[in-house]
């Protein structure tokens, strides 16, 4: 299998009043083709800050400072101003316009909050006509608005409401719009960052079945940024917890569930509630996360670890693979470390 | 509820606004301790002359039937008559109302035309030097009062540089163009005469500018506040990830959706505009209500007074009308 998106040694920080928080550090990722790649951690932990710098749009005053964002471009962009090779790319060297190029039109990102993610004094057809014409400028707004009107179709929204304003739609509507602008250019990695985390659970399953339908329909390989572990186990092939802005612990979904490596992974299941045993006391993790901009040497979570050996204090623990085929950054399973 | 049944229900609701506003009026000026009668005449005058004033005037009728003949003349378009000659309000307002017009118009366009570009490069340019200038300029052409900038534009312009008018509208050497519409620039460009609205323009510049840079500052400041605040929303973030360009999300998301905010702001600034032109026109001598009114003040001719105070009260209420009607044209969430 090739990897369409390939990240390595990105950090990206915010430069605040009371100094520099590194959001996300020093992290490597894959993500294959046709996979769909979970993305988890706890709020603050720079889940979204890496799924906005794929995109390059890490919001005032952050800053991506180093790494690469390998991307695995299948055809040649050629647009007004300039064009993009095809093959791998790295997306940090590319100029605002070759990004912009590549933003909508091969690689989507869909936001959180559908209420805010529309403008609302422009009709959902004409947020098609812009999608559309923003990368293939020889298409005319009539056939804009027929492909717009294609595409709510497969979303289950009648085509007609294509001439309705975004307050005139539901919040789930309003998603499926979003996902529906989102594909519009049949991209090849869609970026969800919470997509339905403002939505009821009923909408919600509804959402996440269209996401896994659309991914088979159109080969889209996926990144699904989400604090709810559940909706990972739904729908992710593997699945990446991060802690601040580290990832802690790489795997597949399942061995993820069955066998946690990484103490904090190992909380983090714990803290899940099971609808099989409603009396079962869920666990919390004692402490709260160490403050980024005054940051800790060694593991970040050694403050709130039941295992915490000296070695922690130390160095950060790489991210290393283990014999099952899980990556962890832990000394835990680092050899020839003494467990003590 | 459709943009008709929203233009109708504004239109019904503006009529009591008026209502209130009127008996406001007559209120304040009439209901007021002190007689009008006496207190125009500044000298002491024989009671047969009072007498006979107050019946042309009709200030010896109870007070209730002096309002009802107020409210009444009004819906017939009478606005009184002046303590002075006698003769009727309407006549002056109508005389003087396109010289306060073509100010008003000037200055309001200096304001929100140059507002808003600065305000967008200002928020372009968030948090540099350029920005910070922009910034300041704005406090501190809001914090001038206008008659102070007049008089050091007319120390500029007109002593020192002897290159623009200091007052009037017109050169007086000259006839001014014929009316048509009753604002110079307009009627000389309809009758051709380049010449006339060269001259026309000479006189217009210094009150328009020295009104339009008052109101200048808050519409730098609007215009900035709202860019950044929709250049934050998530639907700019999520326009840039779509890959539309930054003039299309400069243009047609930030600057459209920042104009609502800013189409308000016109509306409530017109008030402003009118206060301000009373004292643009009496620094300039400029022919328009403001120095009529307070001229009418001088002489304190209350029905005068009474009379255009209630004019501009109704040009607000218009505006205020007018600029919700093209709200919930712009913005489709209102007509909900």
């Amino acid at each position: 299998m090739t990897n369409l998106l390939q990240i390595e040694n990105l950090s990206v920080e915010y430069k605040t009043r009371r100094g520099i928080a590194r959001a996300v550090d020093n992290v490597f990722l894959n993500l294959e083709e046709n996979k769909t790649l979970g993305l988890a951690g706890e709020s603050g932990c720079g889940k979204s800050t890496l799924g906005l710098s794929i995109m390059r749009l890490v919001p005032h005053p952050g800053r991506i400072n180093e790494g690469k964002i390998l991307f695995n471009l299948d055809e040649s962009l050629i647009f007004e101003g300039g064009s993009v090779e095809k093959g791998q790319i790295d997306l940090m060297q590319l100029d605002d316009n070759q990004m912009r190029a590549i933003r909508g039109r091969k690689l989507a990102y869909i936001f959180q909050d559908p209420m805010t993610s529309l403008n609302p004094l422009i009709r959902i057809g004409d947020h098609f006509t812009e999608i559309i014409q923003a990368h293939e400028e020889d298409v005319k707004k009539d056939e804009a608005i027929n492909r717009g009107e294609e595409i709510l179709e497969t979303l289950g929204i009648l085509p007609e409401r294509i001439t309705d304003y975004p307050h005139q739609f539901s919040g789930g509507m309003r998603q499926r719009v979003m996902i529906g602008l989102g594909i519009a250019l049949r991209p090849r990695l869609l970026i969800a960052d919470e997509p339905t985390t403002a939505l009821d659970v009923i909408v919600e399953a509804q959402i996440l079945d269209e996401l896994a339908t659309l991914k088979k329909q159109f080969n889209l390989s996926m990144l699904l940024i989400t604090h709810n572990l559940g909706v990972l186990a739904q729908t992710a092939d593997d699945i990446a917890i991060m802690y601040t802005g580290r990832v802690m612990e790489i795997a597949k979904t399942e061995s993820l569930f069955e066998d946690p490596k990484h103490p904090y992974t190992q909380c983090l299941l714990k803290a899940v509630p099971d609808v099989r045993k409603p009396d079962k006391t869920l666990a919390w993790i004692a402490g709260a996360p160490p403050d980024l901009i005054d940051p800790i040497p060694g593991c970040m979570f050694r403050p709130r670890c039941e295992f915490a050996m000296e070695i922690c204090a130390t160095q950060p623990p790489p991210l290393e693979k283990l014999d099952t085929g899980q990556r962890v950054a832990c000394y835990l399973y680092t050899k020839g470390v003494s467990k003590k | 509820m459709s943009l008709k049944s929203y233009v109708t229900s504004r239109v019904l609701l503006t009529i009591p606004m008026v209502f209130l506003l009127l008996t406001l009026v007559f209120v304040i000026i009439r209901v007021m301790p002190g007689d009008p009668a006496l207190l125009h005449f500044e000298r002491h005058v024989s009671p047969e002359v009072l007498a006979e004033f107050r019946r042309r005037l009709g200030l010896d009728l109870p007070i209730w039937q002096q309002y009802i003949n107020y409210i009444a003349g009004l819906f017939r378009g009478d606005f009184g008559i002046s303590m002075q000659d006698y003769s009727p309000i309407i006549q002056h307002l109508h005389a003087r109302f396109p010289a306060t017009l073509e100010l008003s118009i000037y200055s309001g366009l200096f304001a929100v035309v140059f507002g808003v570009i600065l305000g967008v490069i200002s928020a372009r340019k968030y948090d540099t030097t350029t920005d910070h200038s922009i910034r300041l300029l704005a406090i501190v052409t809001y914090a001038i009062p206008v008659f102070f900038l007049g008089m050091i534009f007319q120390i500029i312009f007109s002593v020192w540089l002897r290159i623009l008018p200091s007052g009037l509208r017109f050169d007086p050497h000259y006839t001014p163009p014929p009316t048509i519409t009753g604002l110079y620039t307009i009627d000389s460009l309809l009758t051709g005469n380049i010449w006339a609205f060269g001259i026309s323009i000479r006189y217009l510049l210094l009150p328009s500018v020295t009104l339009g840079i008052i109101l200048l500052g808050i519409f730098i400041r609007l215009t900035r506040t709202n860019m950044l605040e929709t250049q934050q929303s998530d639907f700019v973030m999520s326009a840039k990830a779509r890959g539309l360009s930054s003039f299309s999300i400069t243009y047609r998301y930030s600057l459209k959706n920042a104009f609502l905010p800013i189409l308000t702001m016109i509306g409530i600034q017109v008030a402003i505009l009118l206060a301000g032109a009373v004292l643009t026109e009496t620094t300039f001598s400029w022919p328009g209500l403001g120095t009529y009114l307070v001229d009418r003040i001088y002489h304190r001719d209350y029905t005068a007074i009474q009379g255009t105070v209630v004019f501009f009260a109704i040009m607000v209420a218009v505006v205020t009308l007018a600029v919700d009607i093209l709200y919930a044209y712009f913005d489709p969430r209102i007509r909900l």
